[in-house]
């Protein structure tokens, strides 16, 4: 079977354990800001790609690379810098 | 374990010190080998916020790491590791009284059917529908409860589609979710439904996006996708 890089796309729901690790809170409804084109979706929106060394997020809008997570050997590595703004609730 | 299907089979867990979950959340199940290697897959839930206990259902993936594991293997006082529950986007609150579409493809009627468990748990009366794509009759997860709460005549009606294979006299769709089918079964924009897509990734996007072609309210589509990587 070949496996198409569009079979590969999952999206923010499946990562909303990792980053409750990282946020120590529920994530998948905070809404993030493109940086590239400034379209506002919520976590469990975003495209996720979970097949490389670490998570890579994409803006389902626009394509741009908005989040890169790595983890390992007793560490996080977080590049945020395709989200201009993340905002969540306090509760 | 209840098995559902051939290739599907529920986990009825018993949760000491549960916080409660939410229709629609999933949990993070992790294994570790007697090596040490440890593989961790995320599953919805389908059990009601009100059960007792928590179930899962696992569809078993058969180059997969954990389904195999956890279908086939797991005995009855064996121990896993669960962490959640996770999730605050793909959520059903039943304060929201919009009229539900919830749209499921596969394995991906779990969490849809969590809130179908719920509305009934809490004699919800809001109106909802469900269009659940199967390859086959056999391949129907919860077929015989779904048939029974759609024949309570309590507001939630069930439309099948089996896209493979169908056994005769089949009077459901035959053919994958298209725009004639959702124009059929999806509810009049203007009572502004509530719509909860949840599949594999093709199925999803192809729904979601003949649902905004229609006109639906983008924000007003959730959607959640399942991978091949969910083994």
């Amino acid at each position: 079977m070949t496996v198409q890089q569009s079979d590969l796309k999952l999206d923010g729901n499946a990562i909303g354990g990792l980053l409750r690790e990282i946020f120590t809170m529920e994530m998948t409804a905070a809404e993030g800001t493109c940086s590239s084109c400034g379209k506002v979706h919520a976590v469990g929106q975003v495209e996720v790609y979970m097949n490389a060394p670490g998570v890579v997020v994409r803006c389902p809008a626009c394509g741009q690379v908005q989040m890169r997570i790595v983890k390992g050997g007793g560490r996080y590595w977080l590049d945020l810098s395709g989200i201009r703004c993340l905002e969540f609730s306090s509760d | 374990m209840v098995q559902e299907t051939p290739r599907v089979a529920s986990l009825v867990l018993e949760m000491p010190d549960w916080p409660g979950h939410l229709a629609g959340q999933h949990v993070d199940v992790r294994v570790t080998a007697e090596d040490g290697y440890q593989a961790e897959r995320s599953y919805s839930i389908a059990s009601s916020p009100e059960d007792s206990r928590l179930a899962i259902t696992v569809e078993r993936l058969d180059d997969g790491e954990v389904s195999p594991y956890l279908v086939g293997e797991l005995r009855i006082g064996d121990k896993v590791e669960l962490r959640g529950p996770i999730g605050g986007y793909f959520v059903w609150r039943p304060a929201d009284e919009r009229p539900l579409l919830l749209v499921g493809g596969g394995s991906g009627v779990v969490p849809l059917m969590a809130m179908i468990r719920h509305r009934v748990a809490i004699n919800s009366k809001t109106p909802t529908r469900l269009l659940y794509s199967s390859r086959s009759q056999d391949d129907i997860i919860y077929r015989a409860e779904l048939e029974r709460l759609a024949a309570r005549a309590d507001g939630l009606t069930v439309a099948h589609t089996l896209t493979r294979m169908q056994p005769a006299g089949w009077d459901g769709y035959a053919r994958r979710i298209d725009l004639a089918m959702l124009s059929e079964v999806a509810w009049p924009r203007h009572e502004m439904p509530l719509t909860f897509v949840c599949g594999p990734t093709p199925l999803v996007e192809s729904v979601a996006s003949l649902m905004v072609d229609m006109g639906y309210d983008p924000p007003s589509i959730k959607t959640e996708r399942f991978g091949p990587t969910g083994g």
